[in-house]
């Protein structure tokens, strides 16, 4: 049994840093390829397709009213003759907004809560409590209740459309970290039995140097797949109060809103209800594609297997 | 032995009556729909339709008009009028006799008790009533005996029918309400949301911005009626479900009010599985100005007479919003055949219509412009007008319906093309008209610059309507936000025209003063209405017996609908 096959691969293939490998392997994953193709598809399109397409979202030009596709509207107008690519792209760009950054805040929320939580056995009842507080909320009905009550000061602080933004991200993030706080506490709670971090303890690291470089870095695959996953959540969030008729005001294109203006014509003008409906499932779907190949990517055990 | 037979035929003639009763209930259970939910059964509560029509299915007025707008008895046994000498010669007072045998749903008898207790209940001066215009001048209800009243007036009624006519101004019962006078109104909920009536049907549950659960009445006057055992009255939803749930799928019966655009209610209809009616009455979709100054800032005083508004007291600002509004291609998107454009806030019946303004229905971008321009707004950089720093940014608010929306967009887009800024709002319909004081989001509270909903008046006679916009009828704290003049517009002018009205008999001259406020009105272009809009329902093809009105309640025949047996 003298192998030296891994020896001589060994040879063979140049040292390889952590991130090379994790590439590889996220590489092997077809559906998570898809993914994050499309996923940059949609970022650039709704980034840069504004200045390519030129056409205000808002105006509306009655006489081109409930036109199908043709060349100078390549999805068609709505009831009032507003160009739906134009509606949807702007529309686009409100909707991922939103959903990356109120996937960045419940990250930070979710993560510290999670960390802290984890490490320091003494907050570990009450921020735990806290958690299953929060997840007891319905989501839905506290932000109509935010809405109502913060509206009319953020509208004048910020203005309508911002106004409201910071509001849906605001609310959106703080009622969507939950998950990721729990995930990182369990990791967290094994970590620290680990002899590397007891070794490290055992010389003195303070706290905030264990956290920042042995604990963080090793909790990062499970934050990066709740990230993922929270930008299709916030997605959705904000399609679902836009087809309330909540969120931002009528005019202002969301998918969620144009989903909602459409249903009215679901019969005579489908395709209508299909674009904001396919971009909505599509990105939500990519985006848990991205998360279910960084996961496995991201985990040495599966890793290079 | 003949003698006995005859007895016998007598009692036997006497038991074919009760079987009579079999009648009442035999059709089973209705459903009605109402996409915009009731949030209470006590019109007296609400300035909503919604409101009306819900409750009108249990409690009922003296009289009440029908479909040609003709007044019909409902709880009396005959209209009064100067000829019968239900109403005295001086036109100061007007006596109301109850037919014989009426019942409450309780089975205990209406009184004149009732109806005294009635208008003392609207008229409480520490109560917000929805509908005190209805009883506008009344110094006294006198109860002459058990059945008869006479409604005493202040000065000479012309058309002494304000007090327990129509669907805005029905009988409650004194016993369930006697607690609940003045400010403590809204507060008894039990008999807010389960009044006690005389109508078809009694309320058997009562769910909030829901559903509301009715069982015939078994005392209802007319044995035979109503068809119906049980009826549903649900709300909530929109426009387009409503549609679709009563012509294309047929759960429901009846659909009320289906604001739709006119191709997609055509297109629902071609299913056939329902009928959609449609007929004129007053009902106009208008924009209010508030004249008060919304802000925020301003805590509770926001948007009462205290604070003037910015910009929109400024009758050239406002004047230039009417001027670039084109309404015939707002008729054309969103009501096709069941809206034409309007210049009156009165535009029906025939004898009040005004033809002086008609200049707004041809739409007049430029010359909007220009006044505004003569008027000192000049365009800033963002090509939003200013002027003295005072930008000409406007906030629109209106409830959640696509065609509303659809009005919205384009109302804004014309509003930019004069350089007026416009933020849009929608507020679900059952909020916005709720009429609930804790929200700031109903159309009385109208936190914003303008705001677009539709209104009419039941009854043929448009003094009550007119007097809307008297200095007193404003929304204010003081009136817990009940009132119906939106824009808080006061003018002493004004107010003397609608007390003139109040003493003026004769028809003719009565029309004269109708125009001359409604011309008033919109000239000084506090209203600005957009379309006026035929009443569009849809009813299931089983459903028989449905006679769509624009003057009352269109629930009012409600005790004589039934199910035919024909698909």
């Amino acid at each position: 049994m003298t192998d030296t096959v891994p020896d001589s691969l060994a040879a063979a293939r140049p040292p390889q840093s952590q991130w090379r490998n994790v590439w590889d392997q996220y590489k092997t994953h077809r559906g998570a390829l898809w993914g994050m193709g499309f996923f940059l598809f949609v970022v650039l399109a709704v980034l840069l397709g504004p200045y390519l397409w030129t056409i205000d979202a808002q105006y509306i030009d009655i006489r081109a009213r409930n036109q199908g596709p043709s060349l100078s509207h390549p999805f068609g107008t709505d009831q009032l003759g507003r160009d739906t690519l134009a509606r949807m792209l702007s529309g686009g760009r409100v909707s991922m907004f939103v959903g990356m950054t109120a996937m960045l805040l419940a990250l930070l929320l979710g993560t510290l809560v999670g960390v802290v939580a984890g490490y320091f056995k003494r907050l570990d009842g009450p921020l735990m409590r806290l958690t299953d507080l929060f997840l007891a909320l319905p989501l839905l009905p506290l932000l109509l209740v935010i809405i109502m009550l913060f509206r009319d000061t953020l509208r004048s602080a910020f203005g309508p459309e911002t106004g409201i933004f910071i509001l849906i991200v605001f609310v959106i993030g703080i009622t969507s970290w939950m998950q990721t706080a729990r995930i990182v506490r369990g990791d967290v709670l094994a970590l620290k039995e680990r002899e590397f971090v007891i070794a490290s303890r055992s010389i003195g690291t303070p706290s905030r140097r264990m956290i920042s470089r042995h604990i963080l870095p090793n909790v990062l695959s499970p934050i990066t797949v709740s990230a993922t996953l929270g930008i299709a959540n916030a997605i959705i969030t904000e399609s679902a109060l836009s087809f309330l008729g909540l969120g931002f005001p009528s005019d202002f294109p969301t998918w969620g809103r144009l989903l909602f203006d459409s249903t009215d014509y679901l019969q005579q003008y489908p395709e209508r209800v299909l674009w904001p409906g396919l971009a909505i499932s599509l990105t939500v779907l990519s985006v848990n594609y991205i998360g279910d190949g960084l996961r496995d990517a991201l985990d040495p055990r599966i890793r290079g297997r | 032995m003949l003698k006995k037979s005859i007895l016998l035929g007598t009692i036997a003639a006497l038991a074919v009556v009760p079987a009579a009763w079999a009648e009442r209930g035999s059709d089973g259970h209705v459903n009605i729909i109402y996409w915009q939910a009731p949030s209470t059964m006590n019109p007296y509560l609400s300035g909503g339709t919604k409101e009306l029509e819900a409750a009108s299915l249990v409690l009922e007025p003296m009289a009440r008009y029908d479909e040609a707008g003709n007044m019909v008895p409902y709880l009396a046994e005959s209209i009064p009028t100067v000829d019968n000498g239900g109403v005295s010669d001086d036109l100061t007072s007007i006596t109301w006799k109850l037919k014989e045998g009426m019942m409450w749903a309780d089975g205990t008898p209406v009184t004149s008790a009732d109806l005294v207790f009635t208008w003392k209940y609207c008229t409480d001066p520490a109560g917000g009533c929805a509908q005190s215009e209805k009883y506008n001048d009344v110094t006294d209800v006198k109860a002459v005996d058990d059945r008869t009243v006479t409604v005493t007036f202040g000065v000479s009624k012309p058309f002494p029918y304000g007090p327990f006519v129509g669907a805005q101004a029905p009988v409650i019962q004194a016993a369930q309400f006697a607690d609940c006078l003045g400010a403590k109104a809204p507060e008894c909920t039990d008999a807010n949301f389960m009044p006690i009536g005389t109508g078809p049907f009694k309320v058997t549950d009562f769910r909030p911005n829901d559903v509301i659960s009715f069982d015939a009445n078994p005392n209802y006057r007319d044995p035979a009626k109503p068809a119906f055992a049980t009826a549903t009255l649900k709300g909530g939803g929109d426009a387009a479900a409503a549609g679709r749930a009563v012509l294309e799928t047929g759960e429901f019966d009846y659909a009320w009010n289906l604001q739709l655009a006119p191709d997609v209610l055509a297109n629902m209809e071609a299913a056939g599985k329902g009928k959609v009616v449609s007929s004129f009455g007053t009902l106009v979709e208008r924009i209010m100005i508030n004249l008060t100054n919304p802000d925020p800032a301003l805590g509770d005083e926001r948007a009462t007479a205290k604070h003037p508004h910015p910009f929109l007291t400024d009758i050239n600002v406002r004047k230039a919003l009417s001027m670039a509004i084109d309404r015939n291609l707002l008729v054309e998107i969103g009501y096709g055949d069941a809206g034409r454009p309007t210049c009156n806030v009165l535009p029906a019946p025939e004898i009040y219509k005004s033809s002086a303004n008609d200049a707004c229905l041809v739409q007049d971008v430029e010359g909007a412009k220009k006044l505004l321009d003569d008027a000192g707004w000049v365009p800033g950089a963002d090509g939003v007008r200013a002027k003295d720093g005072v930008r000409l940014s406007m906030l629109y608010q209106t409830s959640t319906n696509a065609v509303r929306q659809d009005f919205q967009a384009l109302i804004k887009q014309w509003w930019a093309d004069i350089g007026v800024e416009t933020e849009l709002r929608n507020i679900d319909a059952s909020v916005f008209f709720g009429g609930d004081p804790a929200s700031p989001d109903t159309f009385q509270k109208f936190y914003a610059d303008v705001e677009m909903y539709a209104n009419n008046f039941d009854g043929t006679d448009p003094e009550s309507y007119m007097a809307n916009w008297e200095c007193k009828q404003a929304p204010r704290p003081e009136t817990q936000w009940q009132g119906n003049n939106m824009p808080r517009y006061c003018s002493e002018e004004y107010d003397a025209l609608v007390a003139k009205m109040a003493q003026t008999g004769a028809l003719e001259e009565r029309a004269k003063l109708a125009k001359e406020m409604n011309d008033k009105l919109m000239q000084d272009y506090i209203i600005l209405p957009l379309v006026d809009r035929g009443r569009v329902s849809a009813h299931s093809n089983t459903l028989g017996g449905v006679i769509m009105n624009t003057w009352d309640s269109e629930l009012w025949n409600a005790a004589d609908w039934r199910r035919t047996r024909t698909q």
